[in-house]
């Protein structure tokens, strides 16, 4: 049974992740990707405040498809991480401890994880209308010229999560590729 | 000489995109409940039985299967005993595609550069293809692009051979890895030029998942590409496992003495494509 991880996350839940694990979130997150990454790290270089708190906070990076009606959010599963890369090491400086997505982070990125203690965890891209599911509640923040793109916090439960870089240099992306690479398989057999 | 109302095309692409926003061809679901049964890695089949799960959930709520829902992109085979009426068929096109965007994520930046959004996932990207007859055919391919950014394309001299096209094919999923949101279908389109070799990929992922090339030593390279990348350990979302394409489609174009042009197409996990005919 995979167990439940509060947000914003705290130092020793930071410390006890580990590569591989799989857990469940519950709390508050922040959605924002690509043009929400760049503006934001834009304003932080002119010195303003910021539409959303950052220490000890976990973003995602989702832009989600519009609601139905009646429905909390539309589908809302994880964007390529890959992308948000040149804008990551900023906002790990200034606190946050957790980052969602999909796919591989650069080197730059999974060394400042461990330097500033975060974690990245990887959703199941694709998986998004029951992914959508686990959030409870959507509050758009800021940007709203950007659509889905704009920053939401959003209340999720149970969100079901990998760690794929823990904040020890563990990486689940790297080491699952090795164990069922074409011949590598009989250590797998007996897992 | 056949006339068709651009009115009747309209109402029927928007409908089409509509639909497949939240219905996946039978031919995946069919292809990921097997690759469901072939995967050895645990979390493997987990991630599977999830994305079937998923799928099953959209359509049943009739909610789009991914937030990424694409950009539209037409492959129209006209007729050329029809004759449009009521309007232009490009427009047309555009106008159902803005109908279908109205509760589907905007996706579409006017201008690379400038990135401001377009507003109604509008312009659709549309191929034109004058054929025989008085039929109308249109296919649709509604791509995210987690999958497309991790696309590539190459122009090799012919020195590189049949290896060295396989090593480029594998290059490029490996380099993907989690990214394209694997299981993949992965369209490669080999020979032609710079325009028609991508255009060739991208035409490979209408094919019926698992379809098999009509020419034998195309076909042998589509058994030994699948085997290769699902000997890479990729697995469902990267998260290990031997199941890192569902299915290799190739298609080979004539091309110059000089050259061999390669192009990889990556489909993820959630292909949203239909065809109609009126």
């Amino acid at each position: 049974m995979a167990r439940t991880v509060r947000a914003p996350l705290d130092e020793a839940a930071v410390r006890s992740l580990r590569a591989g694990e799989r857990v469940v979130m519950t709390g508050t997150i922040y959605a924002a990707r690509d043009a929400a990454h760049k503006r934001l790290v834009a304003a932080m270089k002119r010195g303003e405040e910021l539409p959303l708190p950052l220490s000890g906070q976990v973003i995602y990076y989702v832009g989600p498809a519009p609601a139905k009606q009646g429905a909390v959010i539309g589908p809302a599963g994880p964007t390529t991480s890959g992308r948000m890369d040149p804008y990551t090491l900023p906002l790990l400086e200034r606190g946050v401890a957790g980052l969602i997505g999909k796919g591989s982070r650069s080197e730059e990125v999974k060394q400042a994880l461990v330097r500033h203690g975060a974690v990245y965890f990887g959703a199941v891209g694709g998986a998004s209308a029951l992914l959508a599911r686990q959030i409870r509640r959507s509050r758009l923040l800021a940007y709203p010229d950007l659509l889905s793109e704009a920053i939401r916090e959003l209340e999720v439960e149970d969100f079901p999560l990998f760690v794929i870089n823990d904040c020890h240099g563990g990486d689940a992306y790297l080491a699952a590729r090795e164990a069922y690479r074409s011949g590598a398989e009989g250590s797998q057999r007996s897992r | 000489m056949r006339t068709i109302d651009v009115r009747d095309v309209r109402q029927a692409v928007g409908e089409l995109l509509r639909h497949s926003a939240h219905s996946l061809p039978e031919d995946y679901l069919e292809a990921m409940r097997t690759a469901g049964r072939q995967e050895r890695s645990p979390t493997g089949q987990e991630v599977i039985e999830l994305l079937l799960e998923n799928a099953a959930y959209a359509e049943a709520e009739t909610i789009p299967t991914c937030q990424d829902t694409g950009m539209a992109i037409l492959f129209v085979e006209v007729g050329q005993d029809v004759h449009f009426s009521g309007g232009e068929i490009y427009a047309a096109l555009q106008d159902a595609t803005r109908d279908a965007y109205a509760d589907l994520r905007k996706s579409v930046v006017s201008d690379p550069l400038l990135r401001v959004n377009s507003g109604d996932n509008t312009p659709a990207l549309i191929h034109w293809e004058i054929v025989g007859g008085d039929g109308l055919r249109i296919s649709t391919l509604q791509k995210g692009f987690g999958a497309e950014l991790m696309s590539r394309v190459q122009m090799f001299p012919p020195a590189i051979g049949e290896e060295g096209v396989q090593q480029f094919v594998i290059d490029t999923v490996e380099k993907a890895g989690p990214n394209a949101c694997p299981p993949l279908i992965v369209g490669v389109g080999i020979g032609g030029s710079l325009d028609t070799v991508g255009m060739a990929a991208k035409k490979a992922l209408l094919r019926p998942i698992g379809s098999v090339s009509s020419e034998a030593h195309v076909a042998r390279l589509e058994g030994d590409l699948l085997d290769a990348l699902n000997g890479l350990g990729i697995g469902p979302q990267g998260l290990g496992g031997v199941v890192t394409a569902l299915a290799v489609h190739v298609e080979v174009l004539a091309t110059h003495i000089a050259a061999l042009p390669i192009a990889v197409n990556l489909n993820c996990s959630a292909p949203r494509r239909a065809t109609l005919e009126l």
